[in-house]
C-alpha cells in the first residue's frame, strides 16, 4: 500500500518536471527565435542601437524566471530574454522596446535590453554593471518593512560584473540584513572580449560566497535540467529564510557582446569543451532520449514561436514612434517643480 | 524656545517619520547612536525599525532607496558627509535621476548631505556638491540657508514624488537658532529677498547667505544698500526673482561656497545675461572658494572660502565699475 502511494507520487514528480521542463524548453525557443529575429532586424539596419542576445544563456536565465512566481521581483540583465518571458514578460514589449515604440513600456525614452515594468516586479536594469542587486536589496527591504512575506528577489549578472565595488557592496548589504536575494552569476568566460584570467584570481566565482557569509550553488549553465533544479532549490532556501543565494554557472556567450561583434576572440577551444555546449541542443537531445517531444513536436514548438514573434514584429513596426511635439522633456515626476530654461532658443 | 539648525532637520524628520508610514532613514550610524552629527538622535527608539544602520556603502544604500521606492517607500538617506556621496554617485545621477523619465515609476528620495566647510575639516568633509547634482536631469537639489527652510524644505523634499539631495551645511548645524519651527513655508523653487536694496544684488545660499547679509550689513554703514537673495534651492533656480532684482538694482554679486567651474554662480551669471543684459549696470561678478582642494588649516580655510569681508571688498569693487 505504501509503496503504491509512494510510485505514484514517483511518477507525479516526474510528470510535472516533465511539464515543466517543456514549458522551460518552449520559453527557450521563443527567446532564441526572438533574438534571431531582432539580429536579422539589426543587420537590415531596422534597430536603432545595438542588439544584445541570450544565445547559450536561455537554460540558465530561463530557470531563474520560472523558479520564481508572481509577486516575486527579477531585476534581468543583458541576456536575460529567456528569464524575463518565463517571468511574464510579453514578446510585444520586447519588440516594442527594440524599435523604440511609443506604445512600449519604455515609449521610446529607453532600448534594446534596458526595459521593464517595475512595478510588476521587472525592474528596468541600467548600464551600469552590479547597480540592479542593490535596488533588489532595497525592494526586498520594503516588503519586510511592509510585513509581506514570502517574496523572493532575484538579480543576475555575469562574470565581469563580479569585478564591480557595486556588487561587493550589494552582496555585503543582503548578507547583512539576510535578504531572500537570489544572485545568478552567468560565467560565460568573456567580459566583452576579457576573459576570466583578466578578471578575477580566485579558482572559483563560487568561491567568493563564502567571504560573504551566503550560500553557494554551483552548476552547469548547458544543461537545463540542472539548471532547473539548481534555480528551484536556491529560490526555495531564499525564500525559507536561508538568505541571500550565490549562484554561479559555467557557460558560454554563443554570439559577440553584441551583434556588432563579431566574437573573433573566443578561443576554438572554449567552443568545442563542454562549457561551449549549446545549451538548446542539450535540452533537445535531452527531450528526444526521454520520449517526452520528438522532432515533429521540436519544430511546432519553433513554428509557435516564430509566429508570436513575427505577429508582434509586424504590429510593433505598424505603430510610430514617440511624437516630438508630444513630449514634454520633463525629466521630473513634480513637473511643476521642473526647470524652465526660457531663454529665447537661439537655434530657433 | 530656541531650536537650531540641526534640530529643526532632526525634528523635521521626526515629524516625517510620524506623518507617514512609508518614511524610513537608512545611513552609517544613524539608529542607537543617532549619526555622526546627531541629526537622528533618539529617532530609531521613538520609531522602531524605521531608521536602520547601513554598512558603509553608499553606492547600496541609495541603491537600496530607489528599490524601496520603487516598492512605494519613501527612504531619507543620510550621507556621513557630503563628501561621501561621491562613492553612491552612480546610483544617484544614472540610476535614480533618470528612472521616473525612463520607466514612468517615480522616485521619492531625500538624499541628506551634510555639506560645506568647518575649521580643520580638511579636503574630504568640506565639500559642497550641489553643482555636480544639479548637473543632471531628474534630480532636485536644495540648500536651505534657514532653520525654518531646513525644517520645512525637509519636509517637502520627503514630500516630493521626484529625488532630492539635500544640501544641509554644517556649519550652521549648532550656531544657527531660530525662536520656533515655522508653521507655514515659501513654495519649493522660489528664491527669497531676505534683505531688500537698491544699489547692487547679492545672490548666495547655503551659508554663505550669512556671509553676504553680514556684508551688506557692514556696508549699509557706508551708505550703501544691498539687497540679498537666498536662492534656497539650487535646482529649480529661480531665474524670475533673481533677474527681477537685478532690475532694480543694475548691478550682481553671485556668491558660493563650492568651486566656481560650471557652477551655480556660472550659471546664474549666465541666466541673467542672456535673459536680463540690458539690466546691468556693469559686468556681472562672482564670487567662490578658491579652486584648489579645501584646506585643513583655520589660517588657510578662513580664505580659501569667500567671507563677508570678501564679499563687501567685492561688491565695493563692483560698485566702482
Amino acid at each position: 500500500m505504501l509503496q503504491t502511494v509512494e510510485s505514484r507520487e514517483r511518477a507525479d514528480i516526474a510528470s510535472s518536471f516533465r511539464d515543466q521542463y517543456l514549458k522551460a524548453f518552449r520559453f527557450m525557443v521563443l527567446s532564441r527565435v526572438l533574438d534571431e529575429k531582432m539580429a536579422s532586424l539589426y543587420r537590415g539596419g531596422k534597430i536603432h542601437g545595438g542588439v544584445f542576445l541570450g544565445r547559450g544563456q536561455e537554460a540558465l536565465s530561463v530557470s531563474v524566471g520560472l523558479a520564481l512566481r508572481k509577486g516575486d521581483i527579477f531585476a534581468p540583465l543583458i541576456r536575460d530574454g529567456a528569464g524575463r518571458l518565463a517571468f511574464g514578460e510579453s514578446v510585444l514589449d520586447a519588440v516594442r522596446t527594440y524599435f523604440g515604440s511609443a506604445a512600449g513600456p519604455m515609449r521610446g525614452r529607453d532600448g534594446n535590453v534596458h526595459r521593464g515594468r517595475p512595478r510588476d516586479g521587472l525592474f528596468s536594469m541600467i548600464s551600469h554593471l552590479g547597480a540592479m542587486i542593490s535596488v533588489v536589496n532595497g525592494a526586498l527591504l520594503a516588503r519586510r518593512y511592509k510585513k509581506i512575506e514570502g517574496t523572493v528577489g532575484a538579480t543576475c549578472i555575469g562574470d565581469g560584473g563580479t569585478s564591480t565595488g557595486a556588487f561587493h557592496e550589494a552582496l555585503n548589504q543582503a548578507a547583512v540584513e539576510k535578504l531572500p536575494l537570489v544572485l545568478v552569476v552567468a560565467n560565460n568566460q568573456y567580459a566583452y572580449s576579457t576573459p576570466n584570467s583578466r578578471q578575477f584570481a580566485c579558482r572559483d566565482l563560487a568561491d567568493k560566497a563564502i567571504g560573504y557569509g551566503v550560500t553557494a550553488h554551483k552548476v552547469d549553465g548547458t544543461d537545463l535540467e540542472k539548471c532547473l533544479h539548481t534555480l528551484q532549490d536556491a529560490v526555495a532556501q531564499a525564500r525559507a529564510g536561508g538568505g541571500p543565494q550565490l549562484v554561479v554557472a559555467q557557460l558560454l556567450r554563443l554570439c559577440g557582446h553584441g551583434e556588432h561583434d563579431k566574437a573573433e576572440y573566443i578561443s576554438a577551444q572554449f567552443k568545442q569543451s563542454p562549457v561551449g555546449r549549446d545549451c538548446m541542443k542539450v535540452a533537445e537531445e535531452y527531450l528526444r532520449a526521454l520520449g517526452w517531444a520528438d522532432a515533429s513536436a521540436i519544430r511546432k514548438f519553433r513554428e509557435d514561436a516564430t509566429l508570436e514573434v513575427e505577429q508582434a514584429v509586424a504590429q510593433a513596426q505598424r505603430e510610430p514612434g514617440p511624437d516630438v511635439a508630444a513630449e514634454n522633456w520633463c525629466a521630473l515626476a513634480s513637473r511643476h517643480l521642473s526647470e524652465r530654461f526660457e531663454t529665447p532658443d537661439p537655434a530657433a | 524656545m530656541s531650536i537650531t539648525y540641526l534640530e529643526a532637520i532632526r525634528e523635521a524628520q521626526a515629524r516625517a517619520l510620524a506623518d507617514d508610514p512609508r518614511v524610513f532613514i537608512y545611513g552609517q550610524d544613524v539608529g542607537a547612536f543617532g549619526g555622526a552629527f546627531k541629526a537622528t538622535k533618539n529617532l530609531a527608539v521613538e520609531f522602531p525599525g524605521r531608521v536602520m544602520d547601513a554598512p558603509i556603502s553608499e553606492d547600496a544604500m541609495v541603491g537600496a532607496a530607489i528599490g524601496a521606492a520603487i516598492e512605494g517607500l519613501r527612504p531619507i538617506v543620510e550621507m556621513q558627509f557630503a563628501d561621501f556621496s561621491t562613492p553612491g554617485l552612480n546610483q544617484i545621477i544614472n540610476h535614480a535621476a533618470t528612472l521616473h523619465w525612463r520607466t514612468n515609476v517615480p522616485c521619492p528620495i531625500t538624499i541628506r548631505l551634510p555639506s560645506g566647510g568647518t575649521s580643520g575639516g580638511g579636503p574630504f568633509h568640506s565639500q559642497s556638491m550641489e553643482a555636480i547634482y544639479a548637473h543632471y536631469p531628474g534630480l532636485i537639489v536644495m540648500t536651505p540657508a534657514t532653520v525654518e527652510d531646513a525644517y520645512s524644505m525637509l519636509l517637502e523634499a520627503v514630500a516630493i514624488d521626484d529625488p532630492v539631495i539635500f544640501c544641509e551645511h554644517k556649519l550652521l548645524y549648532y550656531h544657527l537658532k531660530a525662536e520656533g519651527l515655522p508653521t507655514e513655508a515659501m513654495p519649493v523653487g522660489k528664491a527669497h529677498i531676505h534683505r531688500p536694496g537698491r544699489d547692487l544684488t547679492i545672490v548666495a545660499y547655503s551659508a554663505m547667505l550669512h556671509e553676504a547679509l553680514a556684508a551688506a550689513e557692514e556696508m549699509a554703514g557706508e551708505g550703501v544698500e544691498i539687497e540679498v537673495v537666498d536662492l534656497r534651492t539650487i535646482k529649480p533656480l529661480d531665474t524670475d526673482t533673481v533677474v527681477a532684482s537685478v532690475a532694480r538694482t543694475g548691478r550682481l554679486l553671485c556668491v558660493g561656497e563650492a568651486w566656481p567651474w560650471g557652477g551655480v554662480t556660472a550659471e546664474v551669471i549666465a541666466r541673467v545675461a542672456t535673459e536680463g543684459f540690458d539690466l546691468l549696470d556693469a559686468p556681472p561678478q562672482r564670487l567662490n572658494a578658491k579652486d584648489t582642494p579645501i584646506p585643513y588649516h583655520p589660517n588657510l580655510w578662513a580664505v580659501h572660502r569667500p567671507t563677508a569681508r570678501s564679499i563687501a571688498a567685492a561688491a565695493r569693487n563692483l560698485l566702482r565699475m
